[in-house]
């Protein structure tokens, strides 16, 4: 997808602090000279073509419920399945393959620990894989949506 | 009297657990993403049994608590071109570690960064950073100027870019089923 000067400005004033008020996106389009309905279309075409994942809250994991980034070593030639797997265990929310030993890592969510740890200790005993548990013992930077490098990218 | 006290205070826990309820809801909802019609809290009262005012000053209320970080636009940066995302693993001692992890949360490249418990011996790793770049070599290049930055050369660290995303979307942390 082609993203034109609007869908940037979109995107660079508005990772942060949507209005919350009873026509948002009127109040967005208005700082960004179009009209309501323009902002809702370019919105739902971001959001079909994958740019934007979703418009809403990303929540405070430590505030929100439990949440927990794991690692597993998977045989290289079943790491497909082994993500699928993975996939299928309840609460999954990211799930990449990286350049390690461990080589499949993936962040769980559930209400509360108890939960999480139980969702965990099913999923290892049934991959059979040496798996990590890396807590977050403190953040010292938090996602607040980064400023996009236009031109690198272009 | 005792009967109307009581009638009251059934009415009162009805009131108050359809809040708690339409709450609960309402972070199912918004878990999923804000819909994309002209006027979207009313979308969501509507769906969870609480006023269009209700969900404002819910959500209004949340951000101001810190259980929203932030409320907008998630981008998905693999999409847009961020292909090269390195997870940078490091093996800081104990008594630097804070010092360390607030450096590199300044630096305008690394875009997270957590402590987390090193596993021994497999992980010794305890401090985590992410740089999302639109390629490898540049990625590389910004983790050397770190490193010479903030005198890093002795530091046990590991690169770990990652080559795929099996799944990439927010958290889900209110039951679904």
């Amino acid at each position: 997808m082609r993203l034109d000067q609007t869908d940037q400005q979109l995107i660079n004033h508005f990772q942060r602090h949507l209005p919350v008020c009873e026509r948002p996106y009127l109040e967005m389009s208005r700082q960004l000279g179009i009209s309501e309905q323009e902002v809702i279309e370019r919105l739902q075409s971001l959001q079909s073509h994958d740019v934007v994942g979703r418009v809403g809250p990303v929540f405070e994991h430590s505030q929100a419920g439990a949440s927990l980034l794991a690692a597993v070593a998977a045989p290289e030639e079943q790491m497909d399945l082994v993500a699928a797997r993975i996939n299928r265990a309840p609460g999954v929310n990211h799930n990449y393959a990286r350049e390690h030993t461990y080589n499949l890592w993936f962040v769980m969510t559930a209400p509360d620990y108890e939960l999480l740890e139980e969702h965990l200790d099913e999923l290892e005993q049934e991959l059979k894989l040496p798996m990590l548990r890396l807590p977050m013992v403190e953040g010292y930077h938090i996602d607040l949506g980064f400023d996009i490098d236009w031109e690198a990218l272009s | 009297m005792s009967q109307l006290i009581s009638a009251d205070r059934l009415a009162l826990d009805a009131a108050t657990s359809t809040s708690a309820w339409g709450l609960l809801r309402l972070r199912q909802q918004l878990e999923q993403g804000l819909p994309l019609v002209p006027r979207p809290y009313l979308a969501l009262a509507e769906r969870t049994g609480l006023s269009e005012q209700e969900v404002i000053n819910a959500i209004t209320q949340w951000q101001n608590d810190g259980l929203i970080k932030r409320f907008g636009l998630v981008v998905k940066h693999r999409t847009l071109g961020y292909t090269a995302n390195a997870m940078v693993v490091w093996n800081i001692p104990d008594e630097q570690i804070q010092a360390l992890g607030k450096a590199m949360a300044d630096v305008p490249f690394i875009t997270l960064c957590y402590q987390r418990p090193r596993r021994l011996p497999d992980w010794p790793y305890n401090l985590f950073c992410m740089i999302h770049g639109t390629n490898r070599e540049r990625v590389l290049t910004q983790l050397d100027s770190l490193i010479a930055d903030h005198s890093l050369q002795h530091i046990q660290h590991s690169v770990l870019f990652s080559n795929k995303a099996y799944r990439q979307r927010g958290g889900r942390y209110v039951n679904h089923d």
